[in-house]
């Protein structure tokens, strides 16, 4: 159902041997030229060269996100106000800030997931890779598997097994794939989100009977299995213990060399652990959430421009 | 996976000799076994008080009854001695307990007994149809044969209901194939169209109007298919049309009970959903129903049981044979509530027992689609379903899947 929104896993996985599906028209992902990313490629090439076939364009060219005056609605109340910000191909890119600042609003503004609470509005522009994701005639459903989510609780599908879990992006994008692709697919995302080694012999059990961090795991898995450019992450750890946490925030350092990502983070010692960049958003009651500075992660956190920054990186508020 | 799985359990757990044997181990401490303290046991006091009370009343009720008061029947004197029996426990309990302990006890005593009565009334009605069903159900023949040679003094050992039995089965199997995605996807109207401003507008006037329908009394949804599909599109009177009019009766049930568990699917799994670039029907029909499959099967199985109990419906669109007759789109057909119905009002006690072992078979058939939903609607463990074929970690892929691993550690 989806032609223009055809993944580029089946190449991108298994790709050398079998022939291009012929439905990858892809426009917005030149593979060679790679325009959107200022392709910092050479530290993550090795790694994603390796498991993928290396003939293809996507893995290679990491997709970058760009908003541009990006302002937010609820009904009457603005939430955010002209936020722009670049987030880099191949970089982790944290979100920190207070609650209720518009961090979680303003990532579900990325993949198109704000407009399905009633009442929400925007203004704006979000562009994947230059192409303006709420152009008109772009179908969110296209954009959704293009930027990936995790969310905060993890929500494995409990009516299906591991297995199911992984690949229900095929089936819920209408993706056809053979079984043999389906079990390298399976494979290979549960790898990349390190949980392949505990779950291996058991993948017909439902997801429900993971321990919490191991079923956020699973979720990633199956986010990476429709092979997004871009993944959100919306405070991915907040409902887990400390071990679980680091186990993820390995997958993320690991996952960084294959997409970009977007994690929203209320731990600021998360925030400096794994991002490259990171941006602090900062509201107060009456005035909706905007950015009060953004940059390279070291530079936030050592020698912040704005006061308020150093305050909040220092733990003195929020 | 079958072949691999109990080889890969038995690997993890340890070795048996890894375990300290019983011997290696400390001896405990030789303590006594602990008495448990009894929990929420009744005391032998609260015991006879009851029980003192329920004789004392019966003993009064009789006096006043047999031997005082002019009043006679068994209704009269049931609902008597249950009314002494709470007021001599109220006394009886006053007499040792504080205001509120008595208060506490005689509800209690409340709850059980309307419980009890409804136990004893479902007993009664049960009881009451074997007893006087029996008689022909008995006899092998009953479920065997149709009707159709049997005349109104023939002995009970000829003639059955197996032509109700069928036509009950088709009409009910036609009415939930048609009801069902009906009130389905209805149900998934209601709870998904509510979302956007101009579903909400059409979702109101539905779910008054499917609220309306359960109360729709039977005889005009019989009254309704015999003027619709039988005399204005001249249908004939058959099971088709039977299987019709029930599904006028069990759509509405089924869409109640169906909106209720569709509603309860967490909107979180939705989202997932749509945050892997699924469009709103492939999440509906991959996500909300496989999710809610338990709870949508006792909705089926509550509309099949109003449908398959209904007479009157069936009474204006099916006729009445005593034939069998599979073809459901031609001829009459018949149902058991039609059979019962048919045969309870003749004057022949042979006649009347048929009946009530028709009701007997009803029940049956109610008891068995129950039982057969109950097991269909269990979640299945996913493990017990079609079993993967073991992923076959290619030594390549594993190779490089590990070597990617160690490159991006390294890159770190």
């Amino acid at each position: 159902m989806t032609e223009t929104a055809q993944p580029p896993y089946p190449a991108a996985e298994f790709g050398d041997g079998t022939t291009d599906p012929p439905t990858i028209p892809l426009p917005p992902v030149p593979a060679d030229g790679a325009p959107g990313g200022p392709s910092d490629g050479p530290s993550g090439g090795p790694s994603d060269g390796s498991s993928h076939g290396p003939s293809h364009g996507p893995s290679n060219g990491l997709s970058g996100l760009e908003t541009r005056d990006l302002t937010a609605w609820f009904g009457q109340r603005k939430v955010l106000e002209r936020v722009s910000l670049q987030m880099r191909a191949g970089e982790i890119t944290a979100l920190i800030g207070p609650s209720g600042c518009g961090k979680s609003t303003y990532l579900r503004i990325l993949n198109r997931m704000h407009e399905m609470v009633r009442g929400a509005a925007l203004a704006g522009e979000v562009l994947l890779d230059g192409e303006d994701v709420y152009a008109t005639g772009r179908r969110p459903a296209e954009v959704r598997r293009r930027i990936g989510m995790v969310f905060q609780r993890p929500n494995p599908f409990p009516a299906m097994s591991l297995y199911d879990n992984v690949i229900s992006g095929l089936k819920l994008a209408g993706i056809k794939a053979s079984r043999d692709e389906r079990d390298h697919l399976v494979e290979s995302s549960l790898r990349q989100a390190g949980l392949w080694d505990e779950v291996s012999n058991r993948l017909g059990t439902p997801g429900g009977a993971l321990s919490g961090g191991q079923q956020q795991r699973l979720c990633i898995a199956r986010s990476l299995a429709v092979s997004p450019e871009i993944l959100l992450m919306d405070e991915p750890c907040s409902a887990l213990d400390p071990t679980s946490t680091r186990r993820i925030e390995e997958t993320i350092a690991e996952l960084r060399h294959r997409l970009t990502i977007v994690i929203v983070t209320h731990n600021m010692q998360q925030a400096q652990r794994v991002s490259q960049s990171c941006a602090f958003f900062l509201a107060s009651h009456d005035t909706p959430g905007r950015i009060v500075e953004a940059g390279p992660t070291e530079r936030l956190f050592t020698s912040p421009a704005d006061p308020r920054t150093a305050d909040y990186v220092n733990g003195r508020f929020g | 996976m079958s072949t691999t799985h109990p080889g890969n359990t038995l690997d993890a757990l340890p070795a048996p000799e890894d375990r300290p044997g019983p011997e290696d181990r400390p001896a405990p401490d030789a303590l006594p076994e602990q008495q448990r303290i009894r929990l929420g046991g009744v005391t032998r006091e609260e015991v006879l008080t009851l029980a003192g009370a329920a004789g004392g009343s019966l003993g009064l009720d009789w006096l006043l009854y047999e031997r005082i008061l002019p009043f006679s029947g068994a209704f009269g004197f049931l609902l008597c001695w249950y009314l002494l029996f709470l007021a001599l426990y109220a006394v009886a309990g006053r007499l040792q307990w504080d205001a509120l302990t008595v208060r506490e006890r005689l509800a209690t005593a409340l709850a059980w007994s309307s419980g009890l009565l409804v136990l004893a009334v479902i007993g009664d009605q049960i009881g009451y149809v074997l007893y006087r069903g029996l008689d022909a159900a008995r006899h092998l023949n009953f479920f065997t044969e149709s009707m159709r040679s049997t005349a109104a003094l023939d002995p009970i050992t000829s003639g059955g209901c197996l032509h109700a039995v069928v036509g009950s089965l088709e009409q009910l199997g036609m009415a939930t194939l048609f009801s069902v995605p009906l009130g389905i996807l209805t149900a998934v109207f209601l709870v998904e169209s509510g979302s956007t401003r101009r579903g909400a507008r059409l979702v109101k006037p539905v779910r008054v109007l499917v609220e309306a329908m359960t109360a729709l009394p039977s005889i005009v949804a019989g009254l309704f298919v015999l003027g619709v599909v039988i005399l204005t599109l001249g249908v004939e009177k058959s099971g088709f049309a039977a299987s019709l009019a029930l599904t006028v009766m069990m759509m509405p049930i089924v869409t109640r009970a169906a909106e209720v568990v569709v509603r309860l699917v967490p909107g979180t799994l939705k989202e997932a959903s749509y945050a892997l670039g699924a469009s709103q029907w492939r999440t509906v029909w991959h996500v909300v129903l496989p999710t809610a499959r338990p709870g949508l099967t006792t909705a089926v199985v509550l509309g099949m049981a109003r449908g398959v109990g209904e007479t009157s419906p069936v009474l204006l669109t099916a006729g009445f044979t005593t034939r069998l007759n599979l073809d459901a789109f031609h001829d009459n057909q018949a149902s058991l509530p039609l059979f019962i119905w048919n045969y309870v009002k003749q004057p022949y006690p042979d006649m009347v027992a048929r009946a009530f072992a028709g009701g007997l078979t009803l029940m049956a058939v109610v008891l068995i689609l129950f039982v057969t939903a109950r097991v269909l609607g269990r979640h299945r463990t996913p493990s017990e379903r079609r079993t993967r074929r073991p992923l076959r970690a290619t030594a390549a892929t594993a190779a490089t899947a590990s070597a990617a691993n160690k490159a991006a550690q390294v890159a770190n």
